[in-house]
């Protein structure tokens, strides 16, 4: 099966990469400022130098950094993250538990973002320089300027404040132990208000570039073919136009999934997701520098993947391109 | 024209056809007063130059004009007696495909490159008929068997780029007469292709339109294939039909001067009196050039094999003469060209101009040595930066070798004067220009680095006959006044024909024949040689020699 060789071989070619920004982000977090006996002691609210000396040794932090780096390095290698001093757990406990909403929120923002932005980009395009363009286009402006951030909070002001629609934050309702049905559906609904100020955004994207690319490929030689053959515009449109309008929107998306990434720490954040996200944002607070190596790591392996799964979906949707 | 009553119902009668342009285009109406009719059985060309409205007389038949922009505004356009400006799209969109079909100029771009050939197929018939899906393929295939593909079964399940620029063209008509249309248009079906593909495609078309008895609206800017393929043909200019009769009349006793004007443009297969350069000095020299293409290859495919572009090449040029390199695409023309003057480095061989090692030059010297070895290159909007003025454009050479910019514009502008074009083009940009022009200001650019010779690419492939006669015959001007040596590389052997003193047959990056133009052309010793000359549409034509006063 070559398909496996190849994905064999991709993942080969990860394992130096991800090692890399291990080190990278290893280094560069420790070009931070306090560590996280600093933010113990903070919250403790104060204590002698002695103690704090002997906190140090036990964690490992008066090392040098590059003994400090070897041990975290050798410890990696062998798929331990080590200890979270502020959770108390396995890294990978933490991790774990965590990354199931994230993954949840990032899937559901880039569909909707991507079949969204697809769609309304495709119908701007056809109904160019008209009203229902203009709309689209107006609306996709908006959206592209909106900090997400400030949607989430307006989102929650009149969907949860004003109106009572939705719950204001979380992943489900704490008192309400639903199982089954009810359960996917009280989460569903936690999940709409971060969903749409995640996507948001990427829907703007998506909208410009597939609204670009119909304009573009419905100008090409093939399309004026199928028109002499007597094709009508819907099957012009979807045969002959959007699969390949298509392509460029599927390289950004793959492109964009990481930065998504870094979108849902402010939204899990404004909503108490308790995802990645938002366990990245309090880990740097607290300098739970173990997490944090755990999350960079996590996500780097999210982005290799989808990096080659962006790469099969190019190579299945344009028959041109050879995987090599 | 008159149609007499006793003919059958033409499938296709234009009449005072008229296509607006939008405002600000160069004139009011793309096409004024076009009557044109196509009988049973019929090949009508439709000839003219780039920007003539040929292209658009077929859009306005099968009602594809990109309107609003460009909309016909006047006229009538009848298929099998019925008016189509009384049709509503839907019955329109009937028609396409089915009773009218349309073959297009580009195969490499007019397929779908996302969809299997067989599938482009297998769309016209799913459009047009009831038949089920085992019934159409059997069609399809049966369609492919027709234009004679080879294994017509993997053709089918292969996407467009998998297939050869001819095997496309073949897909592109099987696609459009599998309803056995009444009226073929063909638009340009044969220019992007080399002269033997073209040969067949011509031969395929007659041959399908014999058997099916459709009428066929052939729009060409050729005149071999013209006399290889028309039975009438109607010559447009601007937009205006100025002559149109049987083929043999157009062809052989043109009336209208413009008519005249572009046959005289059509280059002559007998080559002119030789010209003798044995007292002559060598200045190009190359001596069994190598060039290989690395193996390539992708998952699904397998490795695909090295391939020898050049494969022990060895030519000489004299001082004065101009060597043709002549040959399909693919059988390393090109390369050839690229190697001997270092824009591709070749693997093996020597290469020598005046003398002195050019493959192995060092940068320094290479850099020197480029002054006296110059090109000229086939697309002249591609290869001019579009953001310089011509002055600049063609005085950049020397000012990089090292010449006063002041005195390097000075030259630039009398090299302007040399090529025939006004002072006054110094100042503007290329996009401003046409065709021909621009390819002026590369022989400008060329020159300025007083080169001793000149290595053209296709100079000429991308212009109107006429055009293409100006630009010749400005080479030839030049090459003797300048005693410039000229490598000259082309697909089209009529202009090798003119141009040429010693031309070389390329076949699969090997020299199979070279010698005098008069020899090849009167007696080709080798097989391709033999395939490519007899290939040329309208051989058998000669163009008259016309006079102005004759009748």
């Amino acid at each position: 099966m070559p398909i496996l060789i190849y994905a064999l071989r991709r993942a080969l070619q990860a394992v130096p990469v991800i090692i890399l920004i291990m080190i990278g982000a290893f280094l560069l977090l420790k070009l931070a400022p306090g560590d996280t006996v600093d933010a113990l002691v903070g919250d403790m609210g104060g204590a002698d130098a002695q103690f704090i000396a002997r906190l140090r040794a036990e964690y490992g932090l008066d090392q040098p950094i590059w003994v400090q780096l070897w041990r975290y390095m050798i410890k990696f290698l062998q798929f331990d993250f080590g200890w979270s001093f502020v959770y108390e757990q396995p890294v990978s406990v933490v991790l774990m538990e965590r990354i199931g909403t994230t993954l949840m929120l990032m899937a559901a923002s880039l569909f909707f973002a991507f079949t969204f932005g697809v769609g309304l980009g495709a119908i701007a395009a056809r109904k160019a320089y008209s009203t229902t363009d203009n709309v689209i286009s107006t609306l996709g402006l908006v959206f592209y300027a909106t900090p997400s951030f400030f949607l989430s909070l307006m989102m929650i002001v009149v969907f949860s404040v004003k109106l009572g629609w939705l719950p204001v934050g979380g992943i489900k309702t704490v008192a309400g132990f639903y199982t089954g049905w009810k359960h996917v559906w009280d989460v569903a609904l936690h999940l709409v208000m971060p969903t749409a100020a995640l996507s948001l955004i990427y829907l703007a994207f998506y909208l410009r570039l597939m609204r670009a690319s119909v304009l573009e490929v419905a100008e090409l030689d093939y399309v004026r073919t199928a028109r002499a053959k007597g094709a009508g515009e819907a099957r012009l449109m979807f045969h002959h136009i959007m699969r390949n309008a298509l392509l460029p929107v599927i390289t950004l998306l793959g492109l964009q999934f990481s930065t998504l990434l870094g979108g849902s720490v402010v939204v899990e954040s404004v909503f108490s997701l308790p995802g990645l996200g938002s366990l990245a944002y309090q880990s740097v607070v607290q300098r739970d520098l173990n997490t944090l190596m755990g999350i960079i790591f996590m996500s780097s392996v999210v982005v290799v993947a989808v990096n080659f799964l962006t790469d099969l979906l190019y190579a299945r949707l344009d028959s041109r391109i050879e995987l090599a | 024209m008159s149609d007499v009553a006793d003919t059958p119902t033409p499938i296709l009668e234009i009449e005072n056809l008229r296509v607006s342009l939008p405002k600000g285009a160069d004139r009011p109406y793309a096409l004024d007063g076009l009557n044109l009719t196509v009988n049973p059985g019929e090949i009508v060309c439709l000839v003219g130059e780039s920007g003539s409205g040929k292209s658009l007389a077929a859009g306005a038949v099968m009602r594809l004009l990109p309107e609003p922009l460009v909309r016909m505004s006047g006229g009538s356009v009848k298929f099998d007696g019925q008016d189509l400006s009384t049709l509503t799209e839907a019955q329109m969109r009937g028609l396409r495909g089915d009773r009218m079909a349309m073959i297009f100029q580009e195969p490499m771009t007019a397929l779908n490159p996302q969809k299997t050939v067989g599938w482009q197929i297998d769309e016209v018939l799913r459009l047009h008929t009831d038949m089920g899906a085992k019934a159409r393929k059997a069609r399809a295939l049966e369609m492919l068997r027709d234009v004679h593909i080879p294994d017509p079964d993997s053709a089918f399940n292969a996407y467009p780029h998998q297939v050869s620029g001819g095997q496309r063209q073949r897909v592109m008509i099987a696609m459009a007469l599998a309803m056995s249309p009444r009226l073929v248009i063909a638009d340009e079906p044969t220019t992007a292709l080399d002269v033997t593909t073209q040969l067949q495609i011509l031969r395929l078309i007659r041959e399908l339109q014999a058997s099916q008895g459709s009428g066929i609206l052939f729009i060409t800017h050729d005149f071999g294939v013209v006399a290889e393929i028309a039975d009438k043909v109607a010559v447009l200019r601007q937009g205006e039909l100025v002559e149109h009769g049987p083929a043999d009349d157009v062809l052989n006793r043109p009336r209208h001067p413009y008519t005249r004007a572009l046959i005289a443009a059509v280059p002559d297969l007998r080559p002119p009196a030789p010209r003798d350069f044995s007292d002559a000095p060598v200045v190009l020299k190359a001596e069994g050039m190598l060039k290989t293409f690395k193996a390539r290859g992708g998952m699904f495919t397998g490795k695909r094999k090295a391939v020898a572009a050049v494969d022990h090449v060895s030519f000489d040029i004299r001082r004065g003469e101009t060597l043709g390199v002549v040959g399909e695409s693919g059988s390393g023309k090109t390369t050839v060209s690229r190697c001997v003057t270092r824009l591709l480095e070749a693997d093996g061989g020597r290469a020598e101009l005046d003398g002195r090692d050019i493959l192995n030059a060092d940068a320094r010297t290479l850099r020197a040595m480029r002054a006296e070895i110059q090109m000229v290159f086939q697309d002249p909007m591609a290869s001019l930066n579009p953001r310089k003025r011509v002055v600049d454009l063609i005085a950049q050479g020397p000012i990089v070798h090292g010449m006063n910019p002041g005195k390097a514009r000075e030259k630039a502008r009398e090299l302007l004067a040399l090529v025939e074009l006004s002072p006054a083009a110094a100042e503007r940009y290329p996009h401003e220009f046409s065709g021909g022009q621009r390819q002026r200001i590369g022989i400008a650019r060329a020159l300025a680095m007083e080169p001793k010779v000149i290595v053209a690419d296709e100079p000429v492939s991308a212009l109107d006959v006429s055009v293409q006669a100006q630009v010749l015959r400005l080479l030839a001007d030049l090459r003797e006044r300048l005693d410039l040596s000229l490598l000259f590389v082309t697909h089209d052997l009529r202009v090798a024909a003119q141009l040429c003193d010693r031309v070389a047959v390329m076949e699969k990056g090997k020299i199979v024949e070279m010698g005098t133009v008069a020899e090849i052309f009167a007696a080709p010793a080798h097989p391709y040689t033999r395939k490519l000359l007899s290939s040329i549409p309208g051989r058998d034509w000669v163009p008259p020699v016309l006079k102005d006063d004759a009748a």
